[in-house]
């Protein structure tokens, strides 16, 4: 890594004290002058009409403060999107309507005071039941997306013939179809092929805190308290969902208890609380309780597939053949089923592929964008098809990632209109997977797979995960002021992740400034904070220490040209360093930061901020023009030049120890090899590594929906039955352990990228194929997820299991 | 009326200072009354609307029913007794350790610092029908919706369904039962000892409780009599995941051995029926055999006898038979 002050070395991010003492206040601790709440009154049914409601008994109950239904919204959604309310709900615990009152009790009792005489609607739970011939459509306008166009699919009889249940025929209809190569002609180079099918479970997001949310109308603009991923991006939608103009939205979010996708620019029901207090003139506060956060807080869509792959005896993958379908729930377009190829031809390079899917609407919660989209179905599925093959042929499932393994600008995905496949800024793959084996000791560890100790018998498997890692062209924004401090404008939720300060540091490693000189302004719009990257897509490290190097670089050019001015010379003649700009060679020569920034002032025009760049985004704009006249300014858009879609790699390495006698699988040890680049902040970056990871254990391991069939209800709801990680859901021994190839991007000037969600599929690939590797090929082939004690024991058993292989939600 | 969830309703709340005081409010309020010991169960059940008692007698200001301490004949558990209080106490660690590895096994950290050993034993069924408010047979209404071919039924019962196939989900009972404790029960001024193995109550005697307790009952401690101190007994529990989890079947089993041979024996299910079950067959073909792999594999085999599994619970039969043979093969873990 580059000779960085900042960039690489651990901090006290500044919201740290606000964290471990209570003191930092999330939506719901928010408190606004005669404020009321509000409750929702929520759907019974997964699918129904609302055929009339009367809420007169509710109206006179004390306390009461006004009601929101859905024939009262602006604006019709056009389908198949949602709306905040609804009269034909969708999924069960979908909002009809919301009350709000005094206090939540009196809320409550209100909700229980109305009728709703509701039509129970035919449903579908299963996405394969939805495809069968004859079988039920969530909507009522069809069972898919074809394009961005509503439509049916339905396989015929035919294409049923000869399929067992849970069995998906491979040439039936599908809505989209890419692929490159000679599929043929790449299973014929094979000499194994495997083909199995495939079931990745729906995942909720469930972050701690809920998308609670307080709005008010003050002074002509609306003031908004969500629980969002991200500042700037949700004044946005916070507007449309108003009917504002984002100039008169306040969203103020300092802290934000998680969001793993679910949250990145806000969230439709944020209209809920935004309407009610326009309607009834008092601040709303609407706290999402667990329930309702599971029931409409978005989630993973699952996957069904069948996959067939073939691998030459040198264990390179000759062709790949995919056909997904995703279970997306009611609403929206998903596209996770597809990126099951796409991500998987990233990863492993497969010479020749096709890739054709349906995303298919059910009666369960709305899914959204859940940390890697796609990827982690992708690797999570993929990756004990590959190591069944590798076994097959006698290699080290090591020796086959790293063969298989993109180099450089790789290609992948589907062909665009030119015939040609996108490709990405860098890849350090081959090195990434040798740091992670290096840590995990690989070369010994696979020595004790199958290894047995009583009833107890060891596994050891290696997983390959890649995601998006990075956007560009957003703006930096910060003020050095004659204090000699240097003021950091960040439009960047404070979601979690530390990406709010961490990216940040890059304008402050730029100026040489010491980090105890910087202050942060973030989480409040009326702050003045520029235009920033979505929290979505791992793309702010990449995003940020690009857009904010750049705005470095615009405040050196001023401070060298106001040198210049005042000292002579021309403005290449100086340097920055030490908190000043001085003559090179002839350091006593210079200005302080302070002093610069006074002249700044006085000199005015685009050094102290009165000029602008045209380049620069609207939001920006406005919040330099407010910052102005204040010192001097660092002001940018990242125009750094692009090397392709930019994507972070980790290889995960599990040890498990599977109990044959109960089932029980003990998570015994996990490393991390990582190709990100630079490592901006290695103590959040742990975090995020480690915590993906978790996320991933669970996804192998536990964490999954139940319905029950019959009436379309949820019967999972609480924690302890849908069972995402908890703290002890970790191996226990020792330590999990993470490593980087430590190679920059080559298209960042600081060469990061993000890891949040390359992360996470490394983990649950990982322990799939630890778990597969313990009982052996003939007791391990799951090919579903995740893997519970009682899936272990039947298999052991040759016992019936209830369900087919694919059955959705058990 | 729709339904709502996750608001507390408004409720008469008494906080009484002694036990006589306690027992004076439940004989006052009969089935209006609801006892609030730990809260685990309670919160749940109120939060979610579904069971609306007029008044809560809250047990927490009563210390003296969290003592622990020592009898005559063993120790005496105040049914308040932190499950905490229970896994650290010396006397139960040195006498009775599976008591305090089953105790251990419970839930999480901060849930074992809150709830009591009374609650962890007494508390409803986790039957995700029921708990979410269908007015099934437990809820007073003619039908149970966990047994139905298209019903979820993974973490249900094996054995002793009648109509209701709920199962008792908790970690300290099958151990108290194995341990022959006894429940103290007072009602106003009377008392009377219910030994563990008599105190659940299944569906086929009274589908709308768990245990003897009616209205005006309270549980107000449990004896360890010395019969089992210092035998190897042996406490597993199964679950999906490590943090907060009910058990899909833990084991309870005391063996007293003499000269290489099992002079007797108590072997306790959990998770598998409406209450703890213990296995007479299995103890009766225990006794007066060697502690070995082939006696430990015929007592699982026995174990399972008569059980009917439903649709998504087969794998129970296996554990439950596998848990039985290592309760008698392996050596005993502890806190």
């Amino acid at each position: 890594m580059a000779d960085y002050k900042l960039l690489g070395k651990n901090y006290q991010t500044p919201d740290m004290y606000a964290k471990v003492t209570g003191r930092s206040k999330y939506a719901e601790d928010h408190r606004a002058e005669g404020m009321v709440f509000c409750k929702l009154l929520v759907s019974p049914m997964p699918h129904a009409r609302v055929r009339s409601i009367d809420a007169s008994a509710a109206e006179a109950l004390p306390g009461f403060e006004g009601i929101l239904t859905a024939d009262e919204l602006p604006d019709e959604v056009e389908a198949p999107n949602e709306a905040s309310l609804t009269n034909e709900p969708l999924y069960e615990g979908e909002p009809i309507l919301a009350v709000a009152a005094v206090d939540e009790q009196t809320a409550a009792e209100a909700i229980e005071l109305i009728h709703v005489d509701l039509e129970p609607l035919p449903f579908v739970l299963d996405p394969l039941d939805s495809l069968r011939p004859g079988g039920p459509d969530a909507r009522l306008d069809g069972n898919t997306m074809r394009g961005r166009e509503l439509g049916e699919i339905k396989w015929t009889a035919a294409d049923m013939a000869g399929l067992a249940p849970g069995q998906i025929p491979m040439d039936a209809e599908a809505g989209e179809e890419w692929q490159y190569g000679d599929l043929e002609a790449g299973f014929a180079e094979a000499d194994v092929v495997v083909e199995e099918h495939s079931y990745f479970q729906s995942l909720s997001h469930q972050p701690l805190e809920s998308r609670t949310t307080l709005a008010y109308w003050a002074g002509g603009k609306l003031y908004v308290y969500p629980s969002v991923q991200s500042t700037a991006r949700s004044v946005g939608p916070m507007a449309r969902w108003a009917g504002v103009e984002p100039a008169d939205v306040v969203v103020i979010n300092e802290f934000t208890g998680g969001g793993f996708g679910g949250k990145i620019s806000g969230y439709v029901q944020a209209q809920i609380p935004i309407l009610l207090s326009k309607k009834i003139g008092k601040p709303v506060m609407m706290r999402v309780t667990r329930r309702d956060e599971t029931s409409f807080g978005r989630a993973r869509p699952g996957v069904q597939a069948r996959i067939k792959l073939g691998m030459r005896r040198d264990g390179r993958i000759t062709a790949v053949d995919v056909h997904a379908i995703g279970d997306s729930g009611p609403y929206g377009r998903r596209g996770d089923h597809m990126n099951v190829g796409s991500i998987g031809s990233l990863a492993y390079q497969p010479l020749n592929m096709r890739t054709r899917g349906s995303s298919v609407f059910t009666n369960t919660p709305p899914r959204g964008a859940q940390r890697a989209p796609g990827g982690v179905q992708s690797m999570t599925m993929l990756s004990p098809i590959i190591q069944k093959a590798a076994k097959q042929l006698g290699l080290d499932q090591v020796e086959v990632l790293k063969i298989n393994a993109p180099e450089g600008q790789a290609q992948y995905g589907a062909p665009g209109q030119n015939g040609q496949q996108g490709n990405v800024s860098s890849a350090f793959v081959k090195e990434a997977i040798d740091k992670g084996a290096e840590l995990f000791n690989w070369s010994e560890r696979v020595q004790r797979s199958g290894q047995r100790n009583g009833s107890k018998v060891t596994g050891v498997g290696v997983g390959l995960s890649t995601y998006s890692a990075g956007a560009s062209g957003v703006d930096g924004l910060f003020v050095i002021r004659p204090d000699g401090r240097m003021y950091i404008q960040s439009g960047v939720g404070n979601l979690g992740t530390g990406s709010t300060f961490d990216t940040m540091r890059a304008a402050a490693e730029g100026m040489d400034m010491p980090w105890e000189k910087c202050e942060v302004a973030w989480g409040d719009t009326s702050r003045h904070l520029p235009w920033s990257a979505s929290q979505g897509g791992s793309s702010t490290t990449h995003a940020h220490t690009r857009s904010n190097w750049a705005a470095a670089l615009d405040a050196r050019q001023k401070l060298q040209e106001i040198a210049a001015h005042d000292l002579g010379g021309s403005a290449s003649d100086y340097e920055i360093g030490g908190e000043r700009v001085y003559r090179r060679g002839n350091p006593s020569q210079g200005l302080s930061f302070a002093r610069a920034a006074q002249r700044a002032i006085d000199l005015g025009g685009r050094y102290d901020g009165h000029e602008l760049p045209e380049d620069i985004n609207g939001m920006t704009t406005v919040s330099a023009t407010a910052l102005a006249g204040q010192g001097l300014m660092g002001v940018a858009k990242d125009n750094f030049p692009e090397g392709g879609r930019r994507m972070s790699f980790v290889a995960g390495f599990a040890e498990v120890e599977v109990d044959t006698e109960t089932g029980s699988i003990r998570m015994v040890d996990y490393a991390a090899g990582c190709d990100v680049g630079t490592v901006i902040h290695p103590k959040n970056f742990e975090g995020q590594v480690f915590g993906a990871a978790i996320q991933g254990f669970s996804i192998a391991l536990s964490q999954k929906w139940v319905y029950d069939r019959r009436w379309g209800l949820l019967v999972a709801k609480r924690f302890y039955n849908n069972r995402p990680p908890g703290f002890l859901d970790v191996p226990h021994e020792q330590p999990m352990k993470w490593g980087a190839a430590d190679l920059p991007d080559p298209f960042n000037p600081l060469g990061a990228k993000g890891i949040g969600e390359a992360a996470q599929g490394a983990g649950s690939a990982a322990v799939v194929n630890a778990i597969a590797d313990a009982l052996g090929q003939e007791n391990g082939d799951f090919f579903r997820s995740p893997v519970t004690r009682d899936m272990i024991l039947t298999q052991l058993e040759q016992a019936p299991t209830g369900h087919d292989r694919l059955t959705a939600h058990v | 009326m729709a339904v709502i969830r996750d608001v507390i309703p408004r409720l008469e709340l008494f906080q009484p200072t002694s036990a006589d005081e306690a027992l004076a409010l439940l004989a006052e309020h009969g089935s209006d009354a609801w006892v609030y010991a730990g809260g685990l169960d309670t919160l749940d059940w109120f939060k979610d609307r579904v069971k609306r008692p007029r008044v809560v007698v809250d047990l927490g200001g009563v210390d003296v029913l969290r003592e622990i301490r020592p009898t005559a004949d063993g120790i005496e558990i105040g049914a308040m007794a932190r499950l905490i209080e229970v896994i650290n106490h010396p006397a139960v660690r040195s006498q009775f350790p599976a008591l305090a590895y089953a105790a251990q096994s419970a839930a999480s950290p901060q849930i074992r610092n809150q709830g009591t050993i009374g609650g962890n034993v007494s508390q409803d069924t986790r039957c995700w029908y029921y708990r979410d408010g269908w007015t099934c047979y437990r809820a007073g209404g003619n039908i149970c919706y966990a047994s139905p071919p298209t019903a979820m039924n993974r973490e249900h019962c094996i054995l002793g369904a009648s109509r209701c196939v709920a199962v008792n989900p908790s970690d300290t009972a099958p151990v108290l039962v194995a341990l022959e404790a006894e429940m103290v029960v007072r009602r106003g001024r009377a008392e009377r000892v219910v030994p563990a193995e008599d105190y659940f109550v299944g569906p086929e005697i009274d589908i709308e409780r768990m245990t003897v307790l009616e209205p005006g009952d309270l549980l107000t401690a449990i004896r360890l009599p010395s019969t089992w101190a210092g035998t190897r007994v042996y406490f597993e529990k199964v679950r999906d995941r490590e943090t907060w989890d009910f058990p899909l079947v833990n084991v309870a089993t005391a063996l007293r051995e003499s000269g290489g041979t099992i002079q007797d024996a108590r072997v306790v299910v959990n998770g598998v029926a409406p209450t703890p079950v213990r296995l007479t067959a299995v103890e009766t073909a225990l006794r007066g055999q060697a502690r070995n792999e082939q006696t430990a594999e015929r007592a699982g085999t026995i174990a399972i006898q008569g059980v009917a599994p439903l649709t998504h619970n087969g794998f129970k039969v296996n554990l439950m038979k596998n848990l039985v043979k290592r309760s008698i093969r392996d050596e005993p873990m502890s806190v």
